[in-house]
C-alpha cells in the first residue's frame, strides 16, 4: 500500500481551517548552551487532530515536543525564545506553574517508562499529586477509565496489584499512555512511541491514537513515515532546526511544496 | 551417487575440531587465569581464618571464669557494719585454718577474687533471711588462679616464674579435692563495666557506650548527609562553588580520622564546652568522619537512578521536589542504606578521634545516657591491650570478638534491608 492510498483510507473530511489550534508557536528559538537547535519555527497545532513531527535525527523535532509542556526547562543551559501558546495562554509566561501546565499537557516517552510500582499506582499517581480523586472510589473509577481508553483493561483488570514493569513492551507503552490521560489533559505530547516496539504492538498504538484523537489533541513525533501517513492529519517536516514545510498531510506524501521535503519521504536522505 | 563436495564451501580457517597451537594457548591462558584468581581467593581466606582463629584461641577463656565455693557465716553485726569483706576473709581463712603466718594469710585470701566481698553483699542484700546463718556461696577466683586452674599456666615451670607458687598451689589443688572449684560461663563479662581486676571487667559498658555513640552519630548524619547529597545531585546548579564542595567532599573522605578528633576537641569541648568522654561528643566527631561516606554513596545511589523515571514522574506533572521524595529517592534507598550502615560499621571500629574527646577514660559504669562518660569497644580493646595483667591478653581477644560479631551483625542488616527494599522491584 503506498502512502497516497493509506492517506486517503483515512478519510478525513475535515479541513484544518475548520478546527481551532490548540496550541501556537510563534518564533520559537531552542538554544542548549552555544548551540541553537530551533530557528523561529512557526507552528499550528489544531485540536483534536493528530499533528506528525518527522524529520531525521538531530532535527529539532523532539526539541519542539519538549517545548510544549517544557519539559526543557530540566536541561541546563536551555533557552527557549518565542512564544508558545496553549489556548492563548503564553506559557513561557513568568507566572506560569509549570506542574499545571504539565497536567493539562501530558506526555509519552520513547521508552516506555512505567514506575517501578504496581500497575494500579502507575495510573493513581497522576490523579493523586493533582488532587484529582478523593476516595478510593472514585481513583478506581480514574484508574478503569484510564486503562479502558489505552486498551489495556481487559488484559490487566486482574492483576492491578502487579509490577507495571512485568508487562510486556507495547503494554507496559499503552500503561504510560493510561497514565498521561489518567490526568485529564487536553494534549498529548508522543515523543517516539513506538519505536521500542514490535509491529504489533506498533498496530495496536496506532489504533489507539487515532481513538484517542477524539478526546484528545496529539502531538506526535516519528521517524516512521508510514507511522505519520497513517495515524497523523497534519504533518510538520523539519530540518536542521527549521520547521521546511507543515501542513495536511495527503498533501506532505503527495504533494510537498519544498523540495527538501520531496527529497526526505522519497527516502534521498534522513 | 553425486559428488557433493562441489556444494560444500571450504573454510579459509583450517579444519574444523582441530585445536591449533592458537586454541591451545588461548586455552591454557584462560585456565592459568582462572587459577589465579582461586589462589588470590584461598589466600584471603587463609589469612581471615587464621586471623579469626588465633583471636578465637586466645579469647576463649575470658569467656569462662572460675569460682570458689565458700562457707560464709553472716552475723547481724557484720551486716549492719556492711563489712562484708572483713567476712570473706574470714571465710577463706576457714578453708586452711592451718594457715596463721600474717604473709601467708594475705595469700590465701587472695585466691579468690578482691570484689568477692560484693558478691556476698549482693547475695545477703537479695536474701536478708541468710544473715545469722551459714551458707555457701560461688564466689569468683582471683584472675591468677583463674589461669592456672583453666590450664593456661604450666605447673611444672619453676616457681620463681610462676605467679602462682607452690603453696597457692596446693590450696588449689586441696580445693579442686573438695569439690570447691568450679569453671563456669562467664556471664557478667558481658553485663558488667570495666574494671582494673581482669576477673570482673566486663565489656557492657564499651557497648552500651558504642550504642549511644552510634546513635548519635547516626541521627546526626544520616539526615545531614542524605539531604547534602539530594541538594546536590538534584537541585544545586553546577557551577564552581558546586564544583568546590564536591572535590572538599571527596577530600573529606580521606582525611585520617585523628584529624577529626582534633576538629571535635577544639570545637565541641573547648569552644562549645561539652562535656567530656561523652557518647554526644564521640557520636558528633564520628557523624563528621561518616558524613563524606554518606553524601558519596547516597549521590552515587541517586544517580543511578534512570533519567526515564524522572522524565515519567515530570511527564505527569510532579514538582521536582515529589520527583525526587516519591520516585528518585525510593529508589535510591537500597544504595543510600548501604552506604549508611558501611559509614557506621567504620564509625563503630574508629578509636583515634575518640582519644581526643576523652573517650579513653578508664569509666567503670555502664553509661545511661548520651551525656555520661563512657568508653566504645575498639577504645575498650585499646585500653585493655595495654593493661599489664595477663588476664587482660584474653580480655582484650574477647573484646575484639564482640567487636566483629557486632560489625558482622551491621553487615548482615544492611544485606537484608537492601534485599527488602529491592524486592519491591
Amino acid at each position: 500500500m503506498s502512502v497516497a492510498e493509506q492517506i486517503s483510507n483515512n478519510g478525513q473530511s475535515e479541513t484544518a481551517v475548520e478546527n481551532k489550534f490548540k496550541v501556537i508557536g510563534k518564533d520559537i528559538t531552542v538554544h542548549y548552551g552555544e548551540k541553537q537547535a530551533l530557528f523561529d519555527v512557526n507552528l499550528r497545532i489544531p485540536e483534536h487532530q493528530v499533528t506528525a513531527l518527522i524529520g531525521p535525527s538531530g532535527c529539532g523535532k523532539s526539541t519542539f515536543l519538549r517545548c510544549i509542556n517544557r519539559m526543557n526547562d530540566v536541561i541546563d543551559g536551555c533557552r527557549v525564545g518565542g512564544e508558545l501558546t496553549v489556548d492563548g495562554v503564553d506559557i513561557y509566561r513568568s507566572n506560569i506553574d509549570v506542574v499545571e501546565l504539565r497536567a493539562r499537557v501530558g506526555m509519552v516517552f520513547q521508552k516506555p517508562n512505567p514506575f517501578p510500582k504496581s500497575i494500579y499506582d502507575n495510573i493513581a499517581y497522576g490523579p493523586r499529586i493533582h488532587g484529582q480523586a478523593s476516595g478510593r472510589g472514585e481513583m478506581d473509577e480514574v484508574v478503569e477509565t484510564s486503562l479502558r481508553r489505552a486498551g489495556l483493561w481487559d488484559e490487566v483488570k486482574d492483576r492491578l496489584d502487579e509490577p507495571g514493569t512485568g508487562l510486556s513492551g507495547g503494554q507496559q507503552q499503552r500503561l504510560c499512555i493510561a497514565r498521561a490521560i489518567a490526568v485529564n489533559p487536553d494534549v498529548i505530547l508522543m515523543d517516539e512511541p513506538c519505536s521500542a516496539l514490535d509491529p504489533i504492538a506498533t498496530a495496536r498504538i496506532e489504533e489507539l491514537i487515532d481513538e484517542l484523537r477524539e478526546r484528545f489533541t496529539i502531538v506526535i513525533v516519528t521517524h516512521s513515515m508510514q507511522q505519520a501517513a497513517r495515524v497523523s492529519q497534519r504533518t510538520a517536516f523539519f530540518h536542521l532546526g527549521v520547521l521546511v514545510e507543515e501542513g495536511e498531510t495527503d498533501q506532505i506524501f503527495t504533494n510537498p511544496k519544498d523540495e527538501r521535503t520531496q527529497d526526505y519521504i522519497t527516502g534521498r536522505f534522513g | 551417487m553425486t559428488d557433493t563436495s562441489s556444494n560444500t564451501a571450504v573454510s579459509t580457517q583450517g579444519t574444523w575440531g582441530e585445536m591449533s597451537e592458537r586454541t591451545r594457548l588461548r586455552y591454557a591462558a584462560e585456565r592459568r587465569f582462572r587459577l589465579y584468581g582461586l589462589a588470590a581467593i584461598g589466600a584471603a581466606v587463609l589469612i581471615l581464618a587464621t586471623l579469626v582463629t588465633s583471636i578465637g584461641i586466645t579469647g576463649l577463656p575470658a569467656f569462662f571464669q572460675t569460682y570458689i565455693k565458700l562457707d560464709v557465716t553472716v552475723d547481724a553485726a557484720s551486716a549492719e557494719k556492711g563489712s562484708y569483706r572483713g567476712l570473706m576473709f574470714k571465710s577463706v581463712y576457714a578453708l586452711y585454718p592451718e594457715v596463721t603466718d600474717r604473709r601467708e594469710k594475705k595469700k590465701l585470701r587472695g585466691i579468690v577474687s578482691s570484689g568477692a566481698g560484693r558478691e556476698i553483699k549482693a547475695a545477703v542484700l537479695d536474701d536478708p533471711s541468710l544473715i545469722g546463718t551459714t551458707f555457701s556461696i560461688w564466689v569468683r577466683s582471683s584472675d591468677d588462679v583463674d589461669i592456672f586452674v583453666k590450664g593456661q599456666m604450666d605447673r611444672n615451670l619453676p616457681e620463681a616464674d610462676r605467679r602462682v607458687k607452690d603453696n597457692e598451689v596446693a590450696w588449689i589443688d586441696g580445693l579442686e579435692e573438695q569439690g570447691r572449684v568450679e569453671t563456669r560461663f562467664n556471664f557478667s563479662f558481658f553485663s558488667s563495666g570495666d574494671s582494673r581486676e581482669p576477673e570482673q571487667a566486663g565489656i557492657w559498658g564499651a557497648v552500651v557506650g558504642s550504642f549511644f555513640t552510634l546513635c548519635v552519630t547516626l541521627a546526626v548524619s544520616f539526615p545531614l548527609g542524605v539531604l547534602a547529597a539530594v541538594y546536590l545531585e538534584e537541585f544545586a546548579p553546577q557551577n564552581r562553588w558546586t564544583d568546590l564542595i564536591e572535590v572538599n567532599i571527596n577530600n573529606l573522605a580521606a582525611v585520617p580520622s585523628i584529624v577529626f578528633g582534633l576538629l571535635g576537641l577544639a570545637m565541641f569541648l573547648n569552644f562549645f564546652g561539652m562535656p567530656r568522654s561523652a557518647p554526644l561528643v564521640g557520636g558528633m566527631v564520628l557523624a563528621l568522619m561518616t558524613l563524606p561516606t554518606i553524601i558519596i554513596a547516597t549521590r552515587a545511589a541517586l544517580k543511578a537512578v534512570p533519567p526515564s523515571i524522572r522524565e515519567a514522574a515530570l511527564g505527569v506533572g510532579a514538582s521536582e521536589l515529589q520527583v525526587v521524595t516519591h520516585h528518585v529517592v525510593p529508589l535510591a534507598m537500597p544504595g543510600i542504606l548501604t552506604g549508611t550502615i558501611i559509614g557506621m560499621a567504620q564509625a563503630l571500629g574508629e578509636s583515634a578521634p575518640l582519644l581526643m574527646i576523652g573517650m579513653v577514660a578508664f569509666i567503670v559504669d555502664v553509661p545511661q545516657g548520651i551525656f555520661d562518660p563512657s568508653t566504645v569497644l575498639p577504645v575498650q580493646i585499646y585500653i585493655w591491650a595495654d593493661s599489664p595483667e595477663r588476664a587482660f591478653v584474653a580480655k582484650t581477644s574477647a573484646a575484639i570478638l564482640v567487636l566483629l560479631t557486632f560489625l558482622v551483625f551491621m553487615n548482615a542488616v544492611a544485606v537484608m534491608l537492601r534485599k527488602r527494599f529491592e524486592r519491591r522491584w
